[in-house]
């Protein structure tokens, strides 16, 4: 204490003579995935209360999209839930196509549909490997991370680009999916459950791995809906409730998929409906391949809608053609007006609903959009789900929710 | 003026032989590390350290160096001398095992009968668990010394997870001890080379001290007191340079010492399974001394596969798991072992036939 006082340090009254411990989790901590920070009131190793602070990587997106035409605002999406942007940019381009009145063909959506879930799936693998490491057990992990490769290398065949997407256009995507890619799709298909089934098999009935996450951070469905929890966070603690199939858009009416549902809303529930949803992503995907493999003639090469205000035209077609050249310009430049309108567009994003919220007043940017960011609600239920608890626990919880700070900060 | 007489050649044929030990085990230590890492790249499909040398087998050097380069940094608020201190005690501890330990028979050399061992005291299981408890004071000191409620929390979780594990180590051990009715390490493996190993008495008593051994290593599934996703990676967070080097040293040092106590006490020490040493040594003499050493370090070598095949598969307890584990289960369990082990010795004692 004489230390202390020696440095000139002001401590709050009664800091000292208190008997818990303050500790902040984060924001620069190995367990907070991101930036975020966790002030945790501690009483040995139990936690008394959580206060969670937001705020350290916030960069106003809500506010940079009303300054910028549609298109644009697309990369700002793929930086919220950087683990499955091709979601977020499918999410964003529905929402466009809500508010312009495009309708996309079904090959379009069937694609679409292909795309989110290969990025539901990366997202999934994702956070229950992160599960696995904060746990201890590292090597599941980087072993899963191998197959996001082979997802990643399918983003590269088909945009260019590997983590920020800023994948498909409004009304489709910008090229066809190569050769390549369906061969990529196809070594991904046959590699990939063999290995998820390696990794359940590590961790689904591990003893130290049950006892670590069952019966922590749990939350009931009553109280899981109150805070207005979605997705998988919501289905571990018993309600089935799914945009996929309670609203159906990118025509998942097509496909035939379970629900998995947990029942107690714990940290291993949670980490039971992700690996589960897994499976069934991968089988709706195989559904889609099939689909998309049964379009014959033109129909096989439909890649986009047909919406010339919005849809950059073929560079060929802009060389030697007028009209074209005129879209082209108006398009890059941002200069294609946006109908007056107000549109609430929602998807299954893989970590809960993800919505976008989009009120146009006629101009060429939004008047004012918001996303609703799943992780932003789950956080504020982090206090209440940890207390109580070991400060382990805490740390399966922030992970097992899935809290990832570009989402949670926007 | 008889006591005064020193016979100078004992003392340096015992200084070489520690030398040689200390400097054994360091670089033993320095490729565990090494071992490591190679070991966790292969369960995890990656190359691993592969750019320093030949199989980046110049890796634990290039690393030696980095760490003595590193800035020294004492943070403002720690109490300086405390915080120096840790990382050195921690090193000690670890080292001093190793003179007890007997790393072969006996080698001819300039007409004199030289043990390879350093000390063969009587107590030599004893003095490994006040030494190995020792240990634990370098992490406390330096966990404390940090001034760092991370570091804090990781010295109280190491402090109760060696007092909870130790005490089942010395049940488990205490089987062992009744059945071979001695203290000295030597004589035990002498026991082992005319019988059979211990193992075969003890297979309850070998588990629980085997998982015992994980814990005062701090190794997976009970590395708590360094566990990086919760407490930043423990008592050791606020070091830098080569005292958090001595801290992964000590470490390491550790895991060997224990797989060292493991051979001998439970897999026959140096002695070379279907091989009858005594005949060995009547045929090939010296040369058998270095088989006998290289039998227990390969004994050695797959302890510490074992260790990291664990530390990279299966993840960690929560504190009170570890609790529960340890005084509800294991304390139990070398009971009900020490119990059955000193039943059936004293039926023996009293004549009964097997």
């Amino acid at each position: 204490m004489s230390d202390i006082l020696h440095h000139n340090i002001k401590l709050p009254k009664g800091a000292i003579e208190k008997e818990t411990t303050t500790l902040n989790l984060g924001p620069t901590h190995p367990a907070t995935h991101g930036v975020m920070q966790n002030i945790i009131e501690l009483d040995g190793e139990r936690i008394v209360s959580a206060e969670q602070t937001i705020g350290y990587i916030h960069r106003a997106f809500e506010k940079l999209a009303e300054r910028r035409p549609l298109f644009q605002i697309t990369t700002l999406t793929d930086r919220l839930n950087y683990c499955s942007a091709p979601l977020n940019n499918m999410g964003w381009h529905l929402t466009c196509e809500k508010l312009l009145g495009i309708q996309t063909p079904k090959r379009v959506d069937y694609l679409r549909v292909i795309i989110m879930e290969l990025s539901r799936i990366t997202d999934h693998l994702i956070c229950n490997s992160i599960v696995g490491v904060d746990s201890g057990a590292f090597t599941g992990f980087l072993y899963v991370m191998q197959y996001r490769e082979l997802v990643y290398e399918i983003y590269e065949e088909i945009c260019g680009a590997r983590l920020t997407t800023n994948m498909g256009r409004i009304g489709g995507f910008e090229r066809n999916f190569n050769d390549t890619a369906w061969k990529k799709l196809d070594k991904f298909l046959v590699e990939f459950p063999k290995a998820w089934k390696e990794f359940g098999n590590l961790f689904l009935r591990n003893r130290i791995f049950m006892d670590r996450l069952i019966g922590t951070g749990a939350i009931s469905a009553e109280r899981a809906l109150n805070y207005g929890f979605t997705g998988p966070n919501l289905r571990a603690a018993g309600v089935d409730y799914d945009v996929r199939v309670h609203t159906p858009y990118s025509s998942y009416q097509d496909f035939n998929f379970t629900i998995p549902v947990g029942t107690t809303g714990d940290n291993y529930d949670r980490f039971l409906v992700r690996d589960q949803e897994v499976w069934q992503s991968i089988s709706i995907i195989q559904q889609a391949y099939q689909k998309v493999q049964e379009f014959k003639g033109a129909e096989a090469e439909v890649y986009h809608a047909d919406a010339p205000e919005y849809y950059l035209p073929e560079k060929e077609l802009v060389y030697t053609r007028m009209e074209s050249l005129i879209w082209h310009f108006k398009i890059v430049m941002g200069e294609t007006e946006i109908p007056k309108g107000e549109v609430y567009n929602s998807i299954e994003g893989a970590n809960g609903e993800l919505g976008f919220y989009l009120i146009s007043d006629g101009g060429r940017t939004p008047y004012r959009l918001h996303f609703r960011r799943p992780c932003f609600i789950y956080y504020q239920a982090y206090s209440e789900l940890t207390k109580g608890g070991m400060l382990s626990d805490a740390i399966m919880t922030m992970s097992s929710l899935n809290l990832i700070a570009g989402e949670l900060d926007a | 003026m008889t006591f005064l007489t020193i016979d100078w050649l004992f003392i340096i044929e015992k200084l070489v032989l520690i030398i040689i030990i200390i400097l054994a085990s360091l670089g033993i230590a320095l490729y565990t590390t090494f071992a490591e890492r190679k070991v966790a790249a292969i369960l995890q499909d990656r190359p691993g350290p592969n750019r320093a040398g030949p199989f980046g087998l110049l890796q634990p050097l290039a690393d030696g160096v980095k760490m003595f380069t590193k800035e020294e940094i004492v943070p403002t608020h720690a109490s300086k001398w405390l915080f120096i201190l840790g990382p050195g005690l921690a090193m000690v501890a670890s080292l001093m095992t190793c003179a007890v330990i007997p790393w072969g028979g006996s080698v001819e050399l300039f007409d004199r009968k030289i043990d390879l061992q350093v000390a063969d005291i009587n107590i030599a299981v004893l003095y490994i668990f006040a030494v190995v408890s020792l240990g634990i004071y370098g992490i406390m000191i330096g966990g404390w010394a940090s001034n760092n409620k991370f570091s804090l929390m990781a010295v109280l979780r190491a402090a109760s997870q060696a007092i909870s594990y130790e005490l089942a180590m010395g049940l488990s051990l205490i089987a062992v001890l009744m059945i071979t009715g001695t203290l000295s390490l030597n004589e035990m493996v002498k026991q082992q080379q005319e019988g059979l190993w211990n193992i075969v008495y003890q297979p309850l008593g070998f588990l629980l001290f085997f998982i015992c051994a994980l814990a005062e290593c701090n190794r997976t599934p009970f590395d708590l007191p360094e566990a990086e996703s919760e407490l930043n990676f423990g008592y050791h967070q606020e070091y830098s340079s080569m005292k958090l080097g001595f801290y992964l040293f000590a470490e390491y040092i550790n895991m060997i010492m224990s797989s060292a106590v493991m051979a001998t006490l439970y897999f026959g020490g140096y002695d070379i399974p279907f091989v009858n040493d005594a005949n060995l040594y009547a045929s090939i003499g010296n040369w058998a001394a270095l088989l006998q050493v290289t039998s227990i370090l390969i004994k050695i070598v797959i302890f510490i596969f074992v260790f990291m095949w664990i530390r990279w598969t299966i993840p960690r307890f929560r504190y009170d798991q570890l609790m529960d584990l340890g005084w509800k289960k294991m304390v139990p369990l070398a009971l009900f072992n020490m119990l059955v082990t000193a039943f059936i010795v004293l039926l023996k004692h009293n004549g009964w036939k097997f």
